[in-house]
């Protein structure tokens, strides 16, 4: 009994401070321009202040080749490069290109997955933002509406 | 309200492998409701914040096309048993959702 109200105790505390710290301090601000931008360019532009990337082989961008549900597609991007800032995934035909974004701080590896959507058979480009520049990936994924899973 | 936020750390060795998966409906603001036609308003997380021991270990910035009920993982170093690890999302229209585990 005792254990647990000093559980909830500093579980308040603890949630009380992270309710009370300025939203600036979190992280940043969340890019709703870069989010609301229509062409993949335009996005990476409004994110990065550059719409090239240099291709790189130490970034593998894991994607299906066919993804039978264009609501629940798998990525996952790891890279070997070093001195991670941020890692975003672009699909080219999404009506907004600018799927996910993650920012990287030091101490946390640039190996991240999530699920994302594609309305169509698109390319999947993983931009990996270091102190260096800009490097990317990409694939294309093939997307099936409807049918079989053919 | 109980958390929706499900989350598993593995450890090995200072390395943490974090999963997590969260309940939301991740509106796109796109889709028509079928029966009435009217156009359902976006509703998606927006950004989403893991920290450990109060640092931030991962900021993820969300679009309306991450899909429904998100998935995410990552890993960190730096990390040893009885570390906390706080998530906690925020969406456009504000709602929010946190969870707490401790590494172990």
């Amino acid at each position: 009994m005792q254990l647990s109200r000093r559980l909830f105790v500093r579980g308040s505390i603890a949630l009380a401070a992270l309710w009370a710290m300025p939203r600036a301090l979190l992280a940043g601000a969340w890019p709703d321009k870069a989010f609301a931008s229509s062409a993949a360019s335009e996005a990476m532009t409004e994110l990065f202040g550059a719409d090239q990337a240099t291709d790189s082989s130490a970034i593998s961008l894991t994607a299906p080749e066919i993804a039978e549900n264009g609501a629940v597609v798998p990525i996952t991007v790891e890279t070997t490069l070093e001195n991670v800032q941020s890692v975003s995934i672009v699909v080219e035909k999404n009506p907004r290109p600018l799927a996910v974004s993650f920012e990287i701080p030091p101490g946390t590896l640039p190996d991240v997955a999530c699920r994302i959507k594609m309305g169509q058979t698109s390319q999947v480009m993983a931009v990996v933002k270091t102190d260096s520049g800009l490097f990317s990936a990409a694939k294309e994924v093939k997307v099936t509406i409807g049918g079989c899973g053919g | 309200m109980a958390s929706k936020i499900k989350v598993k750390v593995k450890l090995k060795g200072d390395v943490a492998e974090v999963k997590s998966l969260m309940l939301h409906p991740m509106e796109t603001g796109a889709r028509k409701d079928p029966d009435t036609g009217a156009t359902i308003p976006a509703h998606h997380i927006t950004e989403l914040t893991f920290s450990n021991n109060g640092k931030t270990v991962m900021t993820v910035h969300c679009s309306t096309a991450v899909s429904r009920d998100p998935y995410f993982s990552f890993s960190f170093s730096g990390a040893k048993a009885g570390d906390t690890l706080a998530v906690r999302w925020v969406d456009n229209t504000g709602e929010s959702d946190t969870v707490e585990t401790v590494l172990g």
